[in-house]
């Protein structure tokens, strides 16, 4: 288990490696560069624009720019610094992935608070009124994109006024006391972390609703029936425990599906995630936060991918790594 | 000794008899019969059928082109249609009332009740042409030029989005396809070449797909959308779209297909076809990937949600399908900022109802196709 472990996390290395190498050759593939907007602004002169090129170090060729940037990056962590934002990158990405992790944690809390409570009163009302209501519901929850669904909730903020439309903070944040910083922090990351904790949702209940059907119907479940234990304590305490098992597994997976769900989502709500960090940066080519904040993002999804396996392995004893 | 009696053949015969009197199972009539089972993914089919005959004569259909745009009629409301006026006398075929602009301010608009504009059918509008050779410039419905129908409201530049919604579903509802019919060629043949031939090949292409499956999917389809210029014309922007969904998607099927070719590739008839001397290449695309078809066909119709969604989000963005030329991602854009969805809801609506309509029907069709091919069942060699 140990070796399989090390073996994993050794493996992220040369993956990591090639991410870099295939964003920096599409950055390379496309038109321009991030100096192609500056040198639209009329104010710049040509003897500044060519400044600008060698401090960036745009003008050397391709192969030395990122041979500089693997240098760095392996022999002092540095991702190099931001074109547009005079900063270094790590700055950057630091905050934008704790923003992330911070929504993809709240829609996870979303997606598992509801998805276990609902699956199981679908499963102990089987083809009841109950059941059939939250599989319509469960269809539609999956044929709604987090676009719709987004623009949906920001509709109800703006029309209600309930719930802020975007951001991540008022603008008296700074003059709240921490109770009050907190209140505004969660009504802000409401709506967003509803929408992407919504997408999930309807797959994770159908499963949670089908693992406990099937533990039901298994034998020591029907031994429990009858020594005559009351029917709450067959469900809660014998059965649900073991059909929670194989949905906890699942939990690593959906870590990189929200990762990667939350990108539309910060944008929609103006959250100043990974996601709208990547986006801004790919649209200016600012050429060493897009290395950096695509592989930031590829690690979260690699990791959560880790975490999965090994969960699998720690639940089922009949899967053993070697 | 050995010659069986006549009375321990009868029975067999008789057998044989009865079996013959059903009508042969093909697997299509197998596949068929479970499939009509299956209310909602006839539904849904029927749905989808509705929807691209729709898109095929959006031209007809359209009152006006995607670009007529009506100055003075900016964020025009939806036009009621009736069929009682303002004296109570009943009219057969509906009309609308003229507006006039009440406040500028908030874009308000009145009915003049007073006026009456009636529908009517196969007007003459804008010139087309239907499947790029069928002239013509008769529209299905509209009304008397200076006068505008606005069945679903008009956008910020004073577009109909009845007709845009129209146009835009050629857009929208062949790109995802597109991208995954060349998505999965690829990944049938990158999958089947990996796991009939292991070796470094092998080793290459499953790095590759690790590679892809690794960086989460919207992130890199905007990375791969950088690599085209911004602007582009909308021709170009259709194709370049198609590359990118094809780019992504064929990581994740090659890696099931290599799975299952490495099941498929022990059967004897796979030694015999080797033994006959046949071509690899040949044995992968005549004997081994077409054991995987019922598989495909599922995978497929349960990913083109994805596909379609892929172009939704990038138009959505302002990276994908350019203005004036319409898509249900670009129209979805025009209701971005909070105060546009509050005051046009219909911005919001209209593409919103088709997306989810029209993924609600893949997945139902999905569902229908999964249970009726239930590719358990076809993995033994039985149907394939």
């Amino acid at each position: 288990m140990r070796t399989y472990v090390l073996r994993r996390l050794f493996q992220i290395v040369p993956l990591l490696l090639g991410i870099s190498m295939l964003s920096f050759a599409l950055l390379q593939l496309a038109p321009g560069d991030f100096l192609n907007t500056v040198a639209e602004n009329p104010t710049v002169s040509a003897e500044r624009l060519e400044a600008m090129r060698r401090s960036f170090g745009l003008d050397r060729p391709w192969y030395v720019q990122y041979g500089l940037y693997l240098k760095n990056l392996f022999l002092h962590f540095d991702f190099g610094e931001s074109f547009a934002r005079h900063q270094p990158v790590i700055v950057i990405l630091r905050e934008g992935l704790l923003n992330t992790l911070l929504l993809a944690s709240a829609a996870a809390v979303v997606t598992w608070g509801l998805a276990i409570p609902l699956g199981v009163w679908a499963a102990v009302r089987q083809y009841s009124w109950v059941d059939k209501g939250l599989t319509v519901f469960g269809v539609i929850g999956l044929s709604i994109p987090e676009v719709l669904s987004g623009l949906l909730l920001l509709m109800l903020a703006a029309n209600t006024g309930w719930l802020p439309v975007g951001g991540m903070r008022s603008i008296d944040h700074d003059q709240l006391d921490t109770a009050g910083k907190t209140v505004d922090l969660l009504r802000h990351l409401a709506l967003p972390a509803l929408v992407v904790g919504f997408t999930p949702l309807a797959g994770r209940m159908r499963q949670m609703r089908g693992n406990l059907l099937d533990v039901l119907r298994l034998d020591y479940v029907t031994t429990a029936r009858a020594k005559g234990l009351s029917e709450n304590v067959v469900v809660f305490k014998h059965a649900l425990r073991n059909a929670i098992n194989p949905l906890i597994t699942l939990f690593g997976y959906t870590l990189g599906a929200l990762v990667s769900g939350s990108l539309i989502v910060e944008i929609i709500f103006s959250w100043p995630g990974l996601g709208r960090i990547t986006f801004d940066a790919i649209m200016t080519q600012d050429q060493y936060l897009v290395l950096g904040s695509v592989m930031m993002a590829s690690f979260v999804l690699i990791l959560g991918n880790l975490v999965a396996d090994l969960l699998l392995a720690v639940a089922d004893p009949r899967i053993a790594y070697g | 000794m050995a010659e069986p009696t006549p009375s321990a053949v009868a029975p067999d015969l008789g057998a044989g008899e009865r079996l013959d009197a059903l009508p042969p199972q093909s697997p299509w009539r197998m596949f068929w019969r479970q499939f009509r089972r299956s209310h909602l993914a006839i539904g849904g089919a029927a749905l989808l059928i509705v929807f691209y005959a729709t898109a095929l004569f959006a031209p007809f259909l359209a009152p006006y082109s995607q670009e007529a745009m009506d100055r003075d009629r900016f964020f025009h409301p939806p036009h009621r249609l009736h069929w009682i006026d303002a004296g109570g006398g009943f009219h057969l075929i509906p009309f609308i009332h003229p507006t006039r602009l009440a406040d500028p301010a908030s874009l308000r608009f009145e009915e003049d009740r007073s006026r009456i504009v009636p529908v009517r059918f196969l007007v003459r509008g804008s010139s087309y042409r239907l499947f790029g050779w069928l002239g013509s410039d008769r529209h299905l419905f509209g009304v008397e030029p200076p006068y505008r129908v606005f069945l679903l409201g008009a956008d910020p530049a004073g577009r109909d989005v009845f007709s845009r919604l129209l146009y835009g579903s050629q857009v929208s509802l062949t790109v995802g396809l597109l991208g995954l019919a060349i998505s999965f060629t690829i990944g049938l043949l990158m999958g089947g070449i990996s796991g009939y031939l292991g070796g470094w090949v092998d080793t290459v292409i499953m790095r590759s797909t690790e590679l892809l499956l690794s960086i989460p999917g919207l992130y890199l389809i905007i990375a791969l959308r950088g690599i085209f210029p911004t602007q582009l014309p909308s021709q170009q922007v259709y194709l370049a779209i198609i590359v990118i969904l094809a780019f992504i998607g064929w990581a994740g099927l090659a890696r099931i297909i290599r799975g299952m070719v490495l099941s498929i590739r022990r059967q004897e008839y796979v030694a015999a076809a080797e033994a006959l001397g046949m071509s690899r290449l040949r044995i992968i695309a005549r004997h081994i990937l077409p054991n995987t078809l019922s598989f495909v066909i599922v995978a497929a119709t349960i990913s083109i949600p994805g596909y379609i969604l892929g172009e939704i989000v990038l138009s959505f963005l302002g990276v994908g399908v350019q203005e004036p030329a319409a898509s249900w991602g670009n129209m979805l854009g025009q209701a971005r900022n909070p105060r546009a969805i509050v005051s046009f809801p219909w911005l919001l609506f209209v593409p919103g109802s088709a997306i989810f309509l029209t993924v609600m029907a893949f997945n139902f069709l999905g569902d229908g196709l999964r249970d009726a091919l239930d590719p358990r069942k076809v993995l033994g060699g039985k149907t394939g």
